[in-house]
């Protein structure tokens, strides 16, 4: 099974830092999503695209993650070559991780 | 005092669709109606445009959307809050004025500005993102600090229908009419913290209501043709319920508020605007019937001592060029391409990067061990010091029609002139916002 069939996510974009919400389509599966999709696996996981830091936020009111990732947008925004420059697509890598 | 305000956003960006704010304004009812225009990079795009015409420098689509709104403004009584005047508000606001004469509409447009601190940015101030000083940088094109509610606060005391500003943090743009109807206090900063959930929600317009949700397997969207941007019923305590236009497109649930909420936070505990630190955590959400949600909770603690401000800079020019390749081993005669267009401009151009569109060219893997796809375009892209030299990528990826491996078609080839920003912080007492008026 991937991220997909369970939950949906947004990517968003703050100069080189990328952030992407990850919302469980069942409000029951959040505890059980914050046990598995922990910061080592979507480090390992987007090792490719992230250079730095991954910070998790749980945010149990709204069943939801937030994972704020550091150097992962090239340099940022404005000056990367990158076809994709804001991460707009990154939702999309986190969603194809197998748990 | 009112026991209810609604605010619409009839856009979230530059480029967005004139359609919503139409049917906002006829059939939804509003109070105030914000257009939030501006992103990171516009400003500065903005301020070029203005060095070469000082009558220049605001929103590109702002006649059109004028155009078609201002026929809808006088009779409704809404007030319009938008940021349109990028580099230039005054400028904007005399074009505004123009459109009302010329359209027998009486008008009058407050214009704050002050966010424009080009003139007085100590060269010695480091920026956020390397540590730098700025005079390490040269030459600067613009400089814009975020400014928060107190100026939009005091034309909102004017009779202006339209309050038109320059740089403005998103979420202030619409927290200024919540704490102007419901006299909340410039240090109420748990009302503060609330309007600025309710802002965040609102400022990407259609982000709120299914767009840039929908997949058709998962999360499937009605109506996306037609999608209708969101409203928010603001009620005196902070307390939100969010809707949209019955019979337009799209959808409102907890799903699509949930997906806005988090939407470029980068620490949902401080969320810095120039007005309060939101607390966005205690945020809960409840769905009250078809397409209206209701958001409760929401805080704040203080307002940042120092403002943000945006600072452009000329940074590269970038040339680009695609070609395609299919069928079998599509994806070895792209790269062949790549080989000989890198080698062909070695020497000349630093920083080439080279995509196979179709294989993992946005995430660096493609995740899936899947085989090669039917057919492969493959983008190469450099920075460049002049225009010439960006020139030459796209020359080269043209030049492999005849040049380079069998089967390359529909070359594309792009330049152009880059603008980078940095950030840096300033005091908020060395920014002062100002209030003119204009009138038909």
């Amino acid at each position: 099974m991937k991220l997909y069939d369970i939950a949906h996510s947004r990517a968003g974009d703050k100069g080189d830092t990328l952030t992407l919400s990850l919302i469980p389509y069942e409000e029951k599966d959040f505890d059980w999503l914050c046990k598995t999709v922990t910061v080592e696996k979507v480090k390992e996981h987007l090792k490719d695209t992230v250079r730095g830091e991954i910070i998790r936020y749980a945010l149990p009111n709204i069943s939801s993650l937030l994972f704020v990732c550091h150097h992962a947008l090239s340099g940022g925004v404005t000056t990367s070559l990158g076809l994709d420059a804001h991460g707009k697509t990154m939702s999309s890598a986190l969603l194809e991780m197998e748990i | 005092m009112k026991d209810k305000i609604r605010i619409g956003c009839g856009a979230g960006f530059s480029g967005d669709r004139l359609e919503p704010a139409e049917v906002l304004v006829k059939e939804g009812r509003l109070d105030y109606l914000v257009l939030e225009c501006l992103a990171e990079r516009t400003i500065a795009l903005a301020q070029k445009a203005k060095m070469k015409d000082p009558s220049s420098g605001y929103d590109p689509l702002l006649e059109r959307r004028i155009r078609s709104l201002l026929p809808l403004i006088p009779d409704k009584k809404v007030r319009l809050i938008t940021n349109m005047g990028a580099a230039n508000p005054l400028a904007a606001a005399d074009r505004i004025i123009q459109i009302a004469k010329e359209t027998n509409t009486r008008i009058q447009v407050a214009v704050v500005t002050g966010d424009d601190v080009l003139d007085h940015l100590e060269p010695g101030l480091l920026t956020l993102e390397t540590g730098q000083p700025l005079k390490a940088i040269g030459k600067l094109i613009s400089a814009n600090a975020y400014m928060g509610t107190e100026g939009i606060l005091e034309a909102l005391q004017t009779e202006a229908s339209i309050i038109l500003t320059g740089r403005v943090a998103d979420p202030s743009l619409f927290l200024a009419p919540m704490m102007h109807e419901f006299l909340w206090r410039a240090d109420d900063f748990s009302l503060l913290g609330k309007g600025t959930v309710t802002g965040h929600l609102l400022e990407c317009a259609g982000q709120l209501t299914g767009g840039y949700f929908a997949d058709p397997l998962k999360k499937p969207v009605p109506g996306m043709a037609k999608l209708g941007h969101p409203f928010a019923d603001v009620y005196p305590d902070g307390k939100t319920v969010l809707g949209k236009v019955p019979g337009t497109g799209g959808m409102l649930n907890l799903q699509t508020v949930k997906e806005q909420l988090l939407y470029e936070v980068v620490n949902p505990h401080e969320y810095y605007t120039p007005d309060v630190i939101a607390d966005f955590t205690s945020v809960r959400l409840k769905q009250l019937g078809p397409d209206r949600v209701e958001v409760m909770g929401g805080s704040g603690k203080s307002k940042p001592s120092s403002l943000k401000v945006s600072v452009g800079y000329p940074a590269f020019y970038l040339g680009e060029g695609e070609i395609t390749y299919a069928g079998e081993n599509a994806a070895g005669r792209a790269r062949l391409a790549a080989e000989i267009v890198s080698e062909r401009l070695s020497g000349l151009v630093q920083n080439l990067r080279v995509d196979l569109i179709g294989l993992g060219s946005v995430h660096g893997t493609a995740f899936r061990h899947a085989a090669e796809p039917y057919e492969i375009r493959l983008r190469i892209a450099g920075k460049t010091e002049t225009q010439d030299l960006a020139r030459r990528i796209g020359e080269e990826v043209e030049a492999l029609y005849t040049n380079g491996p069998a089967g390359g078609g529909g070359v594309r080839k792009n330049i152009n002139e880059v603008i980078g920003i940095v950030s840096v912080l300033m005091p908020r007492d060395q920014i002062v916002p100002k209030v003119e008026l204009k009138s038909t």
